[in-house]
């Protein structure tokens, strides 16, 4: 059994507005194993980026946690004062690179006085250090070091993406989340970054990936495990494998259905989409959340909350068709 | 022929003291039949989207022509004209929050398509919208009278396609009208389209970085790079039997979801 970089048990996340309560992240466990890269895939609003935050502790009003533990390689953050938290924890053993992060870097800062302000907060090294660390770091990743002297506006947005995941990672963390690195570059630059992610940890800069998408595509091409969630639960999870060849939930299986990409087996089934929209989640529906959408709802999928039960060897799934 | 483009052009010039000419389309020709569907694919930067914007009567050319039904829209000054061409020849763009203006109802965005028609009774234009949003999968009385911050992506870019039923345009450029849009919700989307060219023989221009998202909706690809058309054909000879080098890049790099890229 490999051990584990990160334990969420039974989170519960809200957001507390004047509408009502966001139940964004509704009890949801999550484990990420030390060396692998964890897939978390869902719908624009069904909670992703709030558990992200979450896993971080980087919660501030009107976001709370409500209930639940998060450690992180030993420690329990979900205790820890603010402060601690950001010196010890971020950057040095978890790194969140958010879905806005082409917009992170100041733009009235070259990129390598960026670094430096960003190093100090945690380390107490010189300069000079923080420059050749820096240098060193974008050489061994095959970015441009002259990047190193220009300002944000000057790179592109691929370019500017790389920098920013190579600046996140200079602490070496043990972990990176990335919150839809890729969505808004296209296809080539994608691939860059997906190939630059990859090297972070074939590097040993850092151990473990969780990636957060939409597209399942991507996620084919570089997870090892797949986590569904809709709505603020986790609905399936597994290996990648797994999950792509015989999805149990009847959500994960319309999500893989939607996949527009030119192969033969998609053009053989044709392009279909999930229909609906996902719920509102102040007014969650009740029973299974997915129940409106569903195609294969029955009568107590309104009624009763589906348990996530594994079915088999850390194969999860909450839904009323599966039997343990 | 619908559309005529014949050597189109647009350079920028860029700085003050030391001015620099940036080539963001070079001399780019091609038709467009009516009901025809075509797409325009490249990375960013290669100019796609000057391209779309020059056609759309938005940005001057430097050089060449835009011929729509035998008139050049560049040549258009009165102002029944310019409705004729903005009735004929409707732009879909890829944020579809941008297109709407947040202080008003999404009412108003529909409403407006009936500058450029000839319709009198308020009934009738209540009954035309409301049809128009069921054409492209809405509820009436689940969008109508909100704030365009209270819908998702995914609907307000079918409200933004509600205007195409009912203006009826002749020629749709949809410029990555589904690129910020939930992988789930795409195909639905994608299939507007389609169901517009087959139901009111609406030519489309579809432009898109995806090469995958073109293959299935097309009739005939065409693959831009540094202002260049540099191939053309059907999805099936640009995908099976590419010929320049970049549309063989650009068909590597579409992550796929039976196959792993070599090397990852």
């Amino acid at each position: 059994m490999s051990t584990l970089l990160l334990e969420a048990e039974r989170v519960k996340s809200y957001y507390h507005t004047r509408e009502g309560t966001v139940k964004a992240v509704d009890d949801v466990s999550l484990d990420v194993e030390n060396g692998i890269i964890l897939g978390l895939a869902g719908e624009s609003g069904c909670g992703k980026s709030t558990l992200m935050n979450t896993l971080m502790m980087k919660i501030r009003p009107p976001l709370y946690l409500v209930d639940g533990e998060i450690i992180v390689d030993g420690e329990r953050i979900s205790k820890m004062e603010r402060k601690e938290i950001k010196k010890k924890i971020w950057g040095v053993k978890i790194s969140l690179v958010p879905q806005s992060a082409l917009n992170a870097l100041m733009p009235t800062k070259r990129i390598i006085d960026f670094i430096r302000d960003v190093v100090k907060f945690h380390v107490d090294v010189s300069d000079g250090e923080i420059v050749s660390m820096a240098r060193k770091r974008f050489e061994e990743l095959n970015l441009p070091e002259d990047s190193l002297y220009l300002y944000p506006h000057e790179l592109s947005g691929g370019m500017k993406q790389r920098a920013v995941i190579a600046i996140s990672t200079l602490l070496n963390p043990k972990l990176l989340i990335v919150d839809e690195p890729t969505s808004a570059l296209d296809v080539s630059t994608q691939k860059r970054v997906l190939k630059l992610l990859l090297d972070l940890k074939k590097f040993k800069i850092i151990d473990s990936i969780v990636f957060v998408t939409h597209d399942i595509a991507v996620l084919r091409q570089i997870a090892d495990r797949l986590v569904i969630m809709y709505a603020g639960k986790i609905v399936e999870s597994g290996t990648l494998e797994d999950v792509l060849s015989n999805p149990k939930h009847p959500y994960t299986a319309g999500l893989i259905h939607a996949v527009i990409t030119p192969e033969p087996e998609i053009r053989k089934r044709g392009l279909v989409s999930i229909p609906g929209e996902p719920p509102n989640l102040i007014n969650p529906p009740s029973g299974c959340r997915f129940h409106p959408r569903c195609l294969h709802a029955m009568p107590i999928c309104k009624k009763v909350v589906p348990e996530l039960v594994d079915i088999s060897n850390g194969r999860k799934v909450s839904c009323h068709l599966v039997k343990a | 022929m619908l559309l005529k483009v014949k050597d189109l052009s647009k350079t920028f010039i860029v700085g003050l003291l030391r001015k620099k000419e940036i080539h963001a389309v070079r001399k780019v020709s091609f038709n467009i039949k009516k009901g025809e569907f075509i797409s325009l694919v490249g990375e960013s930067g290669s100019g796609k989207t000057t391209t779309s914007r020059m056609i759309l009567r938005i940005l001057k050319p430097s050089s060449g022509s835009v011929i729509f039904e035998g008139k050049d829209p560049w040549a258009l000054h009165k102002i029944e004209d310019l409705k004729w061409y903005w009735k004929q020849v409707h732009g879909i763009f890829q944020d579809p929050f941008a297109s709407f203006n947040p202080l008003y109802k999404v009412d108003r965005i529909l409403y407006q398509t009936f500058n450029l028609l000839n319709i009198e009774s308020d009934a009738e234009k209540e009954h035309l919208v409301k049809e128009s949003l069921k054409e492209v999968g809405l509820r009436p009385e689940e969008v109508l009278g909100r704030y365009p911050h209270e819908l998702s992506g995914g609907q307000r870019q079918r409200i933004m396609i509600a205007r195409c039923y009912l203006l009826k345009p002749k020629l749709i450029i949809a410029d990555e009208p589904i690129s910020m849009i939930d992988a789930s919700t795409r195909a639905g989307i994608l299939k507007l389209f389609s169901d517009l060219r087959n139901n009111y023989g609406t030519s489309v221009i579809f432009i898109t970085h995806d090469l995958g998202l073109a293959y299935y909706v097309s009739d005939r690809i065409m693959i831009m790079h540094n202002g260049s058309i540099v191939e053309e054909g059907t999805p099936d000879e640009i995908m099976e039997h590419p010929k320049h080098h970049y549309t063989m890049r650009l068909k590597e790099d579409v992550p796929l979801l039976y196959r792993k890229w070599k090397g990852f």
